[in-house]
C-alpha cells in the first residue's frame, strides 16, 4: 500500500514536464524550441527545460497519441516540426491539471499543518 | 520486419532535422539579441547538450529498442569480424569442424538409432527363435513353426525366413542369386505391398505347394527391364521352374539381413530331406507380429505354453526347447548402441576443444580491442551492452561456423558410410533432416553462447580506466591465466581422446596377432555349383563331378592345395552335428546328444589351413565312400568327452548323418566363432569328416552348392584361374563369393576397426585443434612481452634462456592439461571396456605413449614462437608497440 503511494506521487511529479507541454499545446501548435521558451518565458525564467527531457518527453507523448505532428515552416522562415494537442491530448490535460490540484492541495495542506505546529 | 526498419530510418532522419531546427532557432534568438555568430552558435550548442545523447535517448521512446540493438550489433559485429579475415577464418572454420563432426554423426545416430523402424507399427514385430540348452537364440524347425503359428494367442501373424542361392539358368548365363526362403505371412505382416503382381498366398508355404517365387524390383529391372508382363513368367532355379507371382518394391530390406537378396521363394520349395524334422534348426529365424495390446512379457508367456505343450507331444525333439522372443527394435540396435554411443561422446569432446580454441582466440583477440570497449564504456555504453555486443559477435562466428558444419556434414557423413561395417543397420535412412538441422543449430548456438561468453564476461569486466592506461596492451596476468587454463583443458580433452584411440589400435593389434588356429594367409574361399541339369542326379554322379571338378582346379596354374568344404567354416558360417560315443546306450532323445561343430572336408584341408595334426592322422584319398567311415576330432572334443584317454581308435556314433565313425586323429582347435570371445561360446567340440563320405542324400544335394579353400601364393589373381578352369568343364557352372581369410577375418573385426579408425580421426583432429590452441597462446604470450624479453636480451640474456623460458610455459600448460586429462581418463575408458580386447582399460604402455606425444606436439608447437622470441633484435623488440 504505502509503495503503490509512492510510486503514485513519482509519477505525478514525473508529469509535470508532460502537464507544462501539454498546457503549452493548448494555445496552438508549436515546435520543440517555442515549448522550451514559452515554458521559460511563462515561468518567470524560473523553469529551464532541458532540451535532452523535453524531445524524449515529446515522443513520448506522441507515441501514446496525445500530441500530433507536423512539418511547418515558421515565422522567420525556418523549417521546424510542429505539435498539437489531440483530442486525446485534451483529456489527458483536464485528468493531469486536476491531479496537479490535488496534488498542491495536499502538500499546502502538509506546508500549513507543519507550520501551525512549528508555532504552537 | 524491413519496412519497420525502414521507417525507422527515416525517423531518425527526422529527428536529426528536428533536433537541428532547435539548434537553428536558438542560434537566430541569439543573433537577433545582438550576439556574434560564432558565440551565438556555440552558445545554443551548448545550451542544448550532447546532441548525439539526445538523439539516442529521444529514440529509445519510439519502442523496439531491442531489436535495434541486435540489428546494429550484428551490422558493427559483421565488420568488425570482416576487418580480422585470418581470425574470421581460423575461428569459423574450427568451429565447423566441431559442428560439422556432431553433425554427421548425429544424423547417423539420428537415422540408426532414433527414427522409428520403417514398417507399420514397429513396435509389434518381435523377432523370433528357439531357445536350445547351447544356443539362446537358435533357430526353428519349420514344423515346430508351424505349430507355433496354429497354436499361438498372442500373434496376429508370424513368419519364417532363411537366406538360401540358387542357380539361375535360362536367363543370359548361369549365375548364382542370392535369395530367401520365407513362410506366407512374411511380406503381408512387415506391411509390404508387391509393385506388381501378388503376394504369398496362406498355404502356397508348404511342401509340396507349387512353386512361385517373387523377384526385387532390381532383379525385375535387371532381368526384364521392369517389363510389366513377368508375372506369370517361369524362372528356372536350381533347374526347377518357378512361376513369377508379384515383385517386391526396391527399398524393402530385411533389417539384420547381411546381404540384399533378389529373389523370394516360399520355404516349402527347399527339396531339403530334413526340412520336415522337427528337430532340424537348419537356420530358420522368424519375425512375429504382436496383436495390438499385446506386450512382448504376454506373448511371451503365451509361447512358453505352446512349447511346453509341444515338448510333451513330442519330447524326443522338443524337450528343453522354448521360443525366444526379443524385440525387433532391441535385436536390429541392441549391437551398436554402445559404439555409436562411444563415438558420439569422442565426437563431443572434438566440439568442446573447438569451442575452447575459439574462446581463446576471441580473448587473445580481446586485449586487442581492450582500448575499443574502454572507450565505449567511458562514452556511456554499459557494461551489459557492451556483453550483448560481444556475444552477438561469437553468434555470428557460430552461426557461420554451424552453417559451414553443416555443409562437411553432409559430405562427411556419405564418406563415413562408406566406410561403416557392414552390419550397422538401417544405414539407408541416414541423412540430414529436420531433427539433425534443429540439432546443429542448438549444438552452435551453445557453443556460440558457450565460448563467447567467457572472453566477454572477461573483458567488459576490465576497468575502462585500466585498459586505456595499459595502452591497449592490457596485459593483465588474470587473462593470461584464464587463457592458459583454456589450454591445458583442450590438451585434457584431447589426451581422452588419444588415450581411447590408443587403446583402440593397441586392441586390434592384439587382435591380429592372435592365434586363430590355423594360418589365413594365402588361403582362398569360394562357391561353387555344378551345372543345374545335375540337381536329381544321383550320389554317385555327384561324386565323380565333384572329382573330376577337384583334379582341374588341383590342376589349375597358382593352386597349390584344394578342398572342397561342407558344413562349418570358421569364423564365417557354422553348422553342428549331434552325436553319442559308441559303447554308450543311444540317448532316449536328441536333446541328450552331444553337439559338434562339424567340417565336412577332403584331405588337404589341414594343409591348407595350416592347422597342426596332435595325433593319429588326417584322411588321405583312401577314406572315400567304399572304406569304413572315419572322422577327426579337435582337442575340445577331446578333452571334454576323452579325458586322459587316447581317442585315437575310439567310435562315434553321428546323429545327423546316421553314421559309425572311427577317429583316426586329432587336430588342433580353431577359433569358430570370433577371435575375441570364442571360449565364451559353449559350443566348442570340432568333429572333422571326409568330404567323400558323405551320406547319398547329402552328396546329391551338394550339387547345388558347397565351399571351395584353395591355397596358392596370390589368392587374387587364382580366383582368375579357378573361372578360367571351371568355364573350361561348363558354362553351366559356377564359382561365385571369392573371399580370402584374411578378409574374412578383417570382416569380423570390422566393427572394432572402425570404431579405431573413426576414434583416430576424432582423436587426430582434437590433437591439431589443441596445438594449434597452444601455439596460439604461446605466440599471443611472447607478443605481449616482446618488450619484456628485448630488455631481458639487452641486458645480456642468453638467447637459450630464452628459448626455455617460453618453451617452459607451454610445457606446464601441457602437462597440466595431461595431468588432468589422465584423471579424465581412467574412468571414462573403462566405459569401453566391451571393445577392448587382452588390454586393459588403464593399459600403461598406451598412456605413457600418449602423454609423450601430446608433450612432444606441444613442444613442437611451440617451438616456432619460442625460437621467434630467442632470435629476437633487442632494438626492434624495444621499439614494439
Amino acid at each position: 500500500m504505502a509503495k503503490l503511494q509512492y510510486q503514485n506521487r513519482i509519477e505525478l511529479l514525473q508529469g509535470t514536464l508532460d502537464l507544462m507541454i501539454l498546457q503549452t499545446l493548448q494555445w496552438g501548435p508549436q515546435h520543440g524550441y517555442g515549448i522550451s521558451l514559452a515554458i521559460r518565458n511563462r515561468s518567470g525564467e524560473m523553469l529551464q527545460v532541458d532540451t535532452g527531457s523535453l524531445y524524449p518527453a515529446l515522443h513520448r507523448l506522441e507515441k501514446q497519441k496525445w500530441v500530433a505532428s507536423e512539418w511547418k515552416v515558421s515565422e522567420n522562415k525556418q523549417r521546424a516540426k510542429y505539435y498539437r494537442l489531440t483530442a486525446a491530448g485534451k483529456r489527458q490535460l483536464a485528468q493531469e491539471r486536476s491531479r496537479w490540484q490535488q496534488l498542491t492541495e495536499a502538500i499546502a495542506g502538509v506546508l500549513e499543518h507543519s507550520r501551525n505546529e512549528t508555532e504552537s | 520486419m524491413s519496412f519497420r526498419w525502414f521507417g525507422r530510418r527515416r525517423r531518425s532522419e527526422e529527428l536529426n532535422e528536428e533536433l537541428k531546427s532547435h539548434l537553428a532557432m536558438a542560434t537566430e534568438d541569439r543573433l537577433q539579441r545582438g550576439e556574434p555568430q560564432i558565440d551565438a552558435a556555440n552558445a545554443a550548442r551548448r545550451e542544448m547538450g550532447n546532441f548525439l545523447l539526445i538523439r539516442e535517448i529521444t529514440q529509445d521512446m519510439w519502442g523496439g529498442r531491442w531489436w535495434r540493438d541486435l540489428l546494429e550489433d550484428v551490422q558493427y559485429g559483421l565488420r568488425v569480424l570482416c576487418k580480422d579475415p585470418r581470425f574470421l577464418s581460423v575461428a569459423v572454420l574450427t568451429l565447423a569442424l566441431g559442428i560439422g563432426a556432431n553433425t554427421a554423426l548425429f544424423s547417423i545416430v539420428n537415422g540408426v538409432l532414433l527414427n522409428p523402424l520403417p514398417y507399420p507399427h514397429p513396435e509389434e514385430l518381435v523377432t523370433l527363435h528357439e531357445s536350445k540348452p547351447n544356443f539362446s537364440t537358435g533357430s526353428i524347425s519349420f514344423p515346430n513353426f508351424l505349430d507355433w503359428q496354429k497354436d499361438n494367442q498372442t500373434f496376429s501373424s508370424m513368419a519364417v525366413q532363411r537366406g538360401t542361392s540358387f542357380i539361375l539358368t535360362g536367363l543370359g548365363e548361369a549365375e548364382q542369386i542370392d535369395a530367401q526362403f520365407v513362410s506366407s505371412d512374411f511380406f503381408r505382416q512387415l506391411g509390404v505391398v508387391p509393385v506388381i503382381g501378388r503376394d504369398f498366398a496362406r498355404g502356397e508355404d508348404l511342401v509340396g505347394a507349387a512353386p512361385v517365387a517373387m523377384i526385387t524390383a532390381g532383379f525385375w529391372k535387371r532381368k526384364f527391364d521392369s517389363a510389366s508382363d513377368v508375372i506369370g513368367k517361369n524362372l528356372t532355379l536350381d533347374g526347377k521352374a518357378y512361376t513369377i507371382v508379384g515383385v517386391v518394391p526396391a527399398n524393402f530390406d530385411l533389417l539384420g539381413a547381411m546381404r540384399s537378396r533378389e529373389l523370394y521363394v516360399p520355404v516349402g520349395q527347399w527339396n531339403n530331406p530334413i526340412l520336415m524334422n522337427r528337430a532340424a534348426g537348419l537356420g530358420f529365424h522368424g519375425i512375429g507380429r504382436l496383436k495390438p495390446g499385446v506386450t512382448v512379457a504376454q506373448a511371451r508367456g503365451d509361447m512358453e505354453r505352446v512349447t511346453r505343450n509341444l515338448a510333451q507331444t513330442y519330447p524326443d525333439s522338443d524337450k528343453g526347447i522354448g521360443a525366444a522372443l526379443i524385440p525387433l527394435r532391441e535385436r536390429v540396435l541392441g549391437q551398436v548402441q554402445p559404439f555409436l554411443l562411444l563415438l558420439f561422446g569422442a565426437v563431443g569432446f572434438v566440439l568442446l576443444i573447438a569451442g575452447v580454441n575459439v574462446a581463446n582466440l576471441l580473448l587473445a583477440r580481446s586485449t586487442g580491442r581492450a582500448r575499443e570497449f574502454a572507450i565505449r564504456m567511458a562514452l556511456g555504453a554499459g557494461r551489459g551492452r557492451i556483453l550483448r555486443q560481444l556475444l552477438t559477435e561469437s553468434l555470428l562466428l557460430a552461426v557461420i561456423g554451424g552453417g559451414l558444419g553443416v555443409l562437411l556434414a553432409a559430405f562427411g557423413t556419405k564418406a563415413a558410410l562408406r566406410v561403416l561395417p557392414e552390419t550397422l543397420p538401417r544405414s539407408a535412412e541416414v541423412g540430414i533432416d529436420a531433427r539433425v538441422l534443429v540439432f546443429a543449430a542448438g549444438i552452435s548456438l551453445l557453443a556460440g553462447i558457450g565460448f563467447g561468453l567467457l572472453p566477454a564476461l572477461k573483458i567488459s569486466k576490465s576497468g575502462a580506466q585500466a585498459a586505456l592506461k595499459e595502452g591497449g596492451r592490457g596485459g593483465s596476468g588474470t587473462r593470461h591465466r584464464v587463457q592458459r587454463a583454456l589450454v591445458a583443458a583442450e590438451m585434457a580433452l584431447a589426451l581422452v581422446l588419444l588415450i581411447g584411440a590408443g587403446l583402440m589400435i593397441r586392441t586390434l593389434g592384439a587382435l591380429w596377432n592372435v592365434n586363430p588356429g590355423f594360418e589365413p594367409k594365402n588361403v582362398l574361399t569360394f562357391g561353387f555349383a555344378l551345372p543345374s541339369a545335375m540337381s536329381g542326379a544321383n550320389a554317385d554322379s555327384v561324386r565323380a563331378a565333384l572329382r573330376e571338378v577337384h583334379e582341374k582346379f588341383a590342376a589349375a596354374p597358382g593352386i597349390q592345395a584344394v578342398s572342397f568344404s561342407w558344413g562349418a567354416l570358421p569364423l564365417s558360417s557354422d553348422d553342428e552335428w549331434l552325436f553319442w560315443i559308441d559303447g554308450q546306450p543311444k540317448p532316449a532323445s536328441e536333446n541328450d546328444m552331444n553337439w559338434a561343430l562339424n567340417y565336412v572336408v577332403e584331405p588337404d584341408y589341414l594343409r591348407i589351413m595350416g592347422i597342426p595334426l596332435k595325433s593319429g592322422r588326417f584322411f588321405t584319398g583312401q577314406d572315400d565312400e567304399r572304406a569304413r567311415k572315419v572322422a577327426v576330432i579337435d582337442e575340445a572334443l577331446a578333452s571334454k568327452f576323452f579325458p586322459g584317454i587316447d581317442p585315437v581308435g575310439k567310435r562315434l556314433h553321428l546323429n545327423s548323418t546316421d553314421q559309425l565313425v572311427e577317429i583316426i586323429g586329432v587336430v588342433g582347435h580353431v577359433k569358430q566363432w570370433s577371435l575375441d570371445a570364442d571360449q565364451k561360446e559353449s559350443l566348442q567340440a570340432q568333429l572333422y569328416t571326409p568330404f567323400m563320405q558323405l551320406p547319398d542324400k547329402a552328396m546329391a544335394q551338394s550339387s547345388s552348392g558347397i565351399g571351395v579353400l584353395v591355397r596358392s601364393q596370390n589368392s587374387v589373381a587364382v580366383f582368375d584361374s579357378v573361372r578360367r578352369a571351371s568355364a573350361e568343364m561348363s558354362s553351366q557352372q559356377v564359382v561365385f563369393g571369392a573371399q580370402s581369410m584374411k578378409e574374412i577375418i578383417a570382416n569380423s573385426l570390422s566393427e572394432r576397426r572402425f570404431s579405431m579408425i573413426l576414434l583416430g580421426i576424432f582423436a587426430g583432429v582434437a590433437l591439431v585443434l589443441a596445438s594449434v590452441g597452444i601455439y596460439g597462446v604461446i605466440s599471443y604470450v611472447v607478443g605481449q612481452r616482446t618488450q619484456e624479453i628485448g630488455v631481458r636480451i639487452a641486458m645480456g640474456a642468453q638467447r637459450s634462456e630464452v628459448l626455455r623460458l617460453v618453451l617452459r610455459q607451454g610445457v606446464t600448460m601441457a602437462a597440466l592439461g595431461a595431468g588432468i586429462g589422465l584423471a579424465a581418463a581412467l574412468p571414462l575408458t573403462r566405459l569401453m571396456q566391451t571393445l577392448l580386447f587382452a588390454i586393459s582399460a588403464a593399459d600403461p604402455l598406451t598412456y605413457f605413449c600418449v602423454v609423450a606425444l601430446l608433450l612432444g606436439v606441444s613442444i613442437a608447437a611451440c617451438w616456432m614462437p619460442a625460437y621467434r622470441a630467442a632470435r629476437m633484435n633487442p632494438v626492434d623488440a624495444l621499439r614494439y608497440e
